[in-house]
């Protein structure tokens, strides 16, 4: 016989691209779920489910996760962006997204949301970094069309601008 | 002067996707859909005895239980050809909607339709099948033998197909004394195309139809296999393609659209979504074919080839899909690139166990040019000479021609190329610096170039339709069947639209998604066709168009057309230059007109019965560890003759996404399957190893732009190209470095260990 079983639910009350939010969600739900289905934040793409890809990365509290096995109530209190969030009141694009733009980093586009989140926790450490240790900061990501380079023009490039200095050749 | 083609403009989808809005099939399925979930085989070969759906359909949530015992009895092809009127050159039709005889592990026995995934996921693993099992074969060779089971009933050996090319005469060629033999196996592995987003579809039906919404790179084709696969008329089946997270040649095969579609039609045409696990993505899509190629050179002394024999055994797995076109078109590269006089070859597609195989990125010259470009190093060692001068001196010559193809090198490209690669790598102080090197680690440069032919004619039909649409304001919508997937095809196609009608690039917009009601048929992005065959339908579409404008300009200003223009959206009048109106105000006056209204379009079909050659080489430089049997990619350089460059900069980007899969096939790549039982055993992205941004060196493109003749544009393939020699170089950097000749791919370190203690550079 099928097992028996009651489907529970709990409330999770976060902050979603700066807004106050709450949902009740099946506690089974992972945080990738509930911002597709319930948010409709589209940006948050499922590429394996298990936490291999880097497709449905997302910041919790300024870190980057992947949200596909991050349960949906971990996120109790939380402060979440996804990709949506980056856009100015007004539609204005952040340098980051720009960025992938003019360096050609964007291909079929199914990793870039998870890779520009990714960014953004890079880029607001402050810090300079070389190539190498950028390389290892993005390498959660996987990405069959762009064999990584222009991502890393693209990363590399907003960085130098935000810290006021000359990209070195 | 072109104005647009030519430019690095930004991609049309930039900024959709670059902020998340682009909408891939999940995000356009509405939450209400059913789930689908399938149950695939356990076994590798044998037959479904009985499946016990009694559990399952207990279960709350599960709506429905479908069985191998239920489908409709039609055998259908899946492969992403364009339909042929010849019987004999047909797709091979031989998978079933859900399969009683199962032919690997993995393969489709039942699905559950439920409410949520958890009631599908449970329902799936609730069903008990029994099977009766017959022994497997995993291996082509292996899988001629006599005694093994047959796989399909009407392929004895398990041979699908077997092709040849002779020329001259190979066995008295051999004869003449003094000649230089150089034999050897070369084996590549089994790879998936790894796109992000996995392959998907969700179906309803509307109106008498259904509707199929699928992550595809072949909507029109796909619209027809779902026709075929359910015994329905094909103008019942409508296709939408969406923007796709990837492609790469797997999702130009009929995946599970017609499975998914059928399922709608049994649930009362319910809203029904069909999402691949990445795990299935792996095993129950496509694979890319593992082929074993055996080559025997016979050479003179000074290196002038006098005879060759090449043998391909081409894992098929277990249905046709793409069948024997793979390997076909890795065997037919042999003749052309080193031309020889006298030539035996044969080709074989063989069904195995495992996973089917259909097209990949490169489409059997990846696999061809690793055995073929290794090969030639092997042939350079035995001979003694220069990499590159072998190269220079026996690679197909500047003005060779195809007798079967008719396609011309017109120009001095491998040199040109070649000549770029070293440069950029400093090659020749490199190759000298690292011959004859000692101790633990030590670097070594190679290279490798490829063949690859543009789109399909003359093998299958090459077509491309094109509609435009003007609006009120000048602009205009234009939409061809050929497939965004990545790759960029909307913004060239954008770029050569503004050119060819005469407008500013803002005005054109591209309509991205193809629906089949509306679309004008095409077959899709495979074959590199994208910017070659969309070239022609849309130069004369916009030729058509042009012309429709300029006489209705004559009729609002009374010039004659052959003093009118259009040039930047204004129309001209040529003999002094005025701007007479602009483009926008002519179809203002031509839709709202109260003497003569219409609405402007245009929409036409080019055939296309050329074919271009696209070529370019690979350098690459490794350090090998040779304790440690590691191999680092340390630089890497591609050049590309794909002729005029319509977007550099996404050009440049397609052969850095192109390098890096040669990359992985080089070096880390291989699904894997257990001997006992076929069970695949690194089916999911930690244990099948795909590059990361950590296993590649900066990755350099550069091109040499030979204009090809046959395209409007001066166009010819790239998208797969860059996929195609980095592989054999990085194995004969590797060679150079160490001495030692790799002949499997991919070379990790296992393989290095035991290839290292075989020349006895490392000990126990």
């Amino acid at each position: 016989m099928a097992e028996k079983f009651v489907k529970q639910y709990k409330t999770v009350h976060f902050n979603l691209n700066g807004n106050d939010v709450e949902r009740s969600v099946d506690v089974r739900a992972s945080l990738t779920d509930m911002l597709r289905n319930d948010f409709r934040m589209t940006s948050v793409k499922k590429g394996c489910e298990v936490g291999e890809c880097g497709a449905c990365n997302v910041l919790i509290d300024g870190e980057a996760f992947n949200s596909c096995i991050y349960l949906a109530v971990w996120a109790e209190g939380k402060h979440i962006r996804t990709l949506e969030g980056l856009l100015g009141p007004d539609g204005e694009m952040s340098d980051i997204q720009q960025a992938f733009i003019d360096e050609a980093a964007i291909q079929c586009g199914f990793c870039t949301p998870g890779f520009i989140l990714t960014a953004v926790e890079i880029l607001e450490t402050g810090k300079e970094y070389t190539d190498a240790e950028l390389r290892k900061l993005l390498s959660g990501h996987l990405c069959r069309c762009t064999g990584y380079e222009n991502i890393l023009r693209a990363v590399k490039k907003t960085m130098y601008k935000r810290l006021g200095k000359a990209m070195p050749e | 002067m072109p104005k647009n083609v030519g430019k690095s403009v930004a991609r049309v989808d930039a900024f959709e996707k670059a902020t998340g809005r682009a909408k891939y099939m999940d995000d356009l399925c509405d939450r209400s859909a059913l789930i689908v979930k399938i149950l695939h085989s356990t076994i590798a070969h044998g037959y479904v005895k009985s499946v016990d759906t009694a559990e399952a359909e207990t279960i709350p949530g599960v709506v429905k239980v479908l069985t191998c015992f239920d489908v409709p009895d039609i055998k259908f092809p899946t492969a992403g050809h364009p339909w042929s009127m010849d019987p004999h050159h047909q797709d091979v039709a031989d998978r079933m909607l859900l399969n009683r005889h199962v032919r690997y592990y993995g393969d489709e026995v039942a699905v559950v339709i439920a409410e949520d995934e958890v009631a599908a996921a449970q329902g799936v693993r609730a069903l008990k099948v029994e099977y009766e099992e017959l022994p497997f074969v995993l291996d082509p060779q292996k899988s001629m033998e006599e005694g093994v089971p047959q796989i399909h009933e009407d392929c004895p050996h398990n041979v699908l197909a077997h092709t040849d090319i002779r020329r001259g005469d190979y066995q008295k060629a051999i004869q003449e004394p003094g000649l230089i033999r150089v034999e050897g196996w070369y084996d590549t592995p089994t790879v998936q195309h790894c796109h992000i987003e996995n392959h998907g579809c969700f179906a309803y039906e509307e109106a008498g139809r259904v509707v199929v919404v699928s992550s595809t790179q072949i909507p029109h084709i796909v619209r027809r296999v779902v026709g075929q696969a359910l015994g329905i008329s094909w103008g019942k089946v409508r296709l939408l393609k969406p923007y796709i997270g990837g492609g790469f040649g797997n999702k130009q095969d009929a995946l599970y659209e017609p499975l998914c579609a059928w399922c709608s039609t049994q649930v009362g045409g319910r809203l029904v979504k069909l999402e691949c696990s990445r795990e299935e993505t792996f095993v129950s899509n496509r694979v890319r074919h593992a082929i074993r190629t055996h080559i025997i050179s016979w050479l003179r002394p000074d290196g002038t080839f006098v005879a060759r024999k090449f043998e391909a055994f081409s894992n098929q797995g277990a249905y046709a899909s793409h069948g024997h076109g793979v390997v076909a078109k890795g065997m037919g590269a042999f003749p052309q690139l080193y031309p020889c006089d006298n030539l035996e070859c044969d080709a074989y597609s063989v069904f195995t166990n495992t996973p089917a195989s259909g097209a990949m990125r490169g489409y059997g010259i990846p696999q061809a040019m690793f055995a073929g470009e290794s090969h030639i190093d092997d042939v350079c060692r035995a001979l003694n000479m220069d990499p590159v001068a072998f190269r220079r001196k026996n690679l197909m010559p500047m003005g060779y021609v195809d007798g079967f193809s008719k396609n011309e090198l017109y120009a001095d490209t491998f040199n040109q190329c070649m000549n770029k690669g070293m440069e950029t790598i400093d090659f020749v102080r490199k190759y000298k610096e690292y011959q004859n090197q000692t101790g633990p680690v030590r670097r070594g440069v190679g290279v490798a170039v490829f063949w690859y032919n543009t789109a399909v004619w003359p093998i299958a039909l090459e077509s491309s339709s094109c509609r435009m649409v003007l609006n009120q304001d000048g602009s205009l919508q234009f939409q061809t069947g050929e497939t965004e997937i990545g790759q960029g095809c909307d913004t060239a196609y954008s770029q050569m639209v503004a050119d060819a009608v005469g407008i500013p690039f803002e005005d054109v917009h591209v309509i991205s998604t193809q629906d089949t009601d509306i679309t004008p048929y095409g077959t899709g992005a495979y074959a590199s066709r994208q910017t070659y065959i969309g070239g022609f339908s849309i130069m004369q579409t916009a030729k058509a168009l042009r012309e429709r404008i300029l006489n209705i300009a004559h009729e609002q200003t009374r010039m004659p057309v052959s003093n009118l223009d259009l040039v930047d959206g204004q129309i001209i009048r040529i003999s002094d230059g005025r701007v007479l109106k602009s483009l926008g105000d002519l179809a203002m006056e031509s839709l709202y007109s109260m003497e003569h209204s219409q609405h402007i379009t245009a929409e036409t079909t080019a055939q296309i019965k050329t074919n271009a050659y696209s070529f370019g080489c690979s350098f690459a430089e490794v350090e090998v560890d040779i304790p440690m049997c590691k191999v680092k990619l340390v630089n890497m350089v591609n050049v590309h003759d794909c002729g005029t460059l319509i977007n550099p900069a996404l050009a440049e980007a397609q052969v850095h996404g192109g390098m890096s899969m040669a990359i992985g096939f080089g070096l880390s790549e291989q699904l894997l399957f257990d001997e006992k039982t076929g069970k695949p055993l690194n089916n999911n992205l930690l244990d099948y190893k795909l590059s990361t941004f950590l296993d590649h060196p900066d990755l350099q493109a550069e091109f040499v732009e030979n204009a090809e003749p046959t395209s409007p544009y001066g166009t010819k393939a790239l998208g797969e190209p860059p996929a195609c020699s980095g592989a054999p170089a990085i194995r004969n950097a590797i060679a150079q470095a160490t001495g030692v000749y790799v002949r499997r791919i991919p070379i990790t370190p296992h393989v290095l260990y035991a290839e290292f203690r075989k020349a006895g550079l490392i000990e126990d």
